[in-house]
């Protein structure tokens, strides 16, 4: 490898922007965030992007490196560079506020459209509920229940970028885990919610989702839980 | 764009159309044995309570999973919606029943 990269960085905001080429130097162990917070302590000072943890759990940092979603604080350069390449962009499916930096609010906005939100059937005044690791329900619930909301498997989508509306493999990943928490108490009201116009019926079964999330997820087999509960409630004339 | 009734549609109805296009393609290799004809199609097929069900039925199915599918495509690739959108669909979907349905009326009565 060169003594350096070539960093390609896409700025601008909402109006529309350009990819501008830096010179980074190149280390033995650096990660994508590594580059882009040297380019901004560096050469650029007026760079917007975002991150917090820096270890792969608050799932801020994701951006789109060399035409794929990543979280970029666990991406090291040297598994994803094309050559001596390095572009660098904003996740697909999201407005962009400015350079690397998006508006995660609609992201957002799906979950709660999704019932991504936990209704406890207990107050804090029960006991705590006791829960079995090994149920079926319970496994398929922690099968999917590592999702950081990092926005990866939302950018990967295509059904995404085609169906605004959809409401994307993240929120009906924590749909489809809430429907296997015996916790929860909004099963019927959560069922309704997904079968909507923008609901898991829409899914296309690509797998984007399942292929680049970094926590190694599975949204679609999560989305096509989600397709046979509803079906079934629909059949039985419950939805 | 796609709910859970029109999800339910599209896959019944590809559930009933899988047997029926094996048929029809059993029945496509039988007829040609002999030799194509329109008189050896409508002697099969005239006056056949049988053939009209299995292909008015046929027919059916196709028009509701072709209508669905035309409509998943049109609101994704052509990014039509709204009443539009729900116009397509019909029109697709009684556009292949109505010529479908006359073509198997033209056959088998």
């Amino acid at each position: 490898m060169s003594k350096f990269l070539d960093v390609t960085i896409w700025r601008g905001d909402a109006t529309g922007g350009d990819p501008v080429c830096y010179a980074v130097p190149a280390r033995d162990n650096q990660t994508v965030l590594d580059v882009v917070t040297w380019v901004q302590r560096n050469l650029e000072p007026r760079l917007a992007y975002r991150f917090a943890c820096r270890v792969g759990v608050c799932g801020s940092c994701a951006m789109t490196v060399n035409g794929k979603p990543r979280w970029t604080c666990r991406t090291h350069v040297q598994k994803v560079v094309a050559g001596n390449a390095l572009n660098i962009a904003p996740l697909r499916n999201f407005p962009v506020i400015k350079d690397l930096a998006c508006d995660m609010a609609p992201f957002f906005d799906k979950w709660v459209a999704a019932e991504g939100r936990f209704h406890p059937t207990m107050t804090r005044n029960d006991p705590i509920a006791p829960i079995r690791p090994d149920t079926p329900a319970r496994a398929v619930a922690n099968a999917g229940i590592e999702c950081i909301n990092c926005g990866v498997c939302h950018a990967a989508c295509d059904t995404v970028q085609q169906n605004p509306a959809y409401l994307g493999p993240a929120a009906l990943n924590r749909a489809w885990t809430l429907i296997n928490d015996e916790r929860d108490g909004a099963g019927q009201v959560r069922l309704v919610a997904v079968s909507g116009d923008g609901g898991c019926h829409n899914c296309h079964s690509q797998q984007g989702c399942a292929t680049y999330c970094p926590n190694e997820l599975n949204p679609t087999a999560s989305i096509a839980g989600l397709k046979r509960v509803t079906a079934r409630a629909a059949l039985k004339g419950e939805l | 764009m796609l709910n859970v009734r029109l999800y339910l549609l599209q896959r019944l109805s590809a559930m009933v159309m899988a047997p029926l296009v094996l048929g029809h393609l059993a029945v496509m290799i039988y007829a040609v044995q002999g030799g194509l004809s329109a008189a050896e199609i409508l002697s099969r097929t005239q006056g056949s309570l049988a053939w009209g069900l299995f292909y008015g039925l046929f027919v059916t199915a196709v028009s509701i999973h072709a209508a669905i599918g035309v409509r998943v495509i049109a609101h994704e690739w052509l990014t039509v919606s709204g009443t539009a959108l729900s116009a397509l669909t019909w029109l697709v979907g009684l556009g292949l029943a109505g010529l479908g349905g006359r073509a198997v009326v033209a056959v088998v009565m």
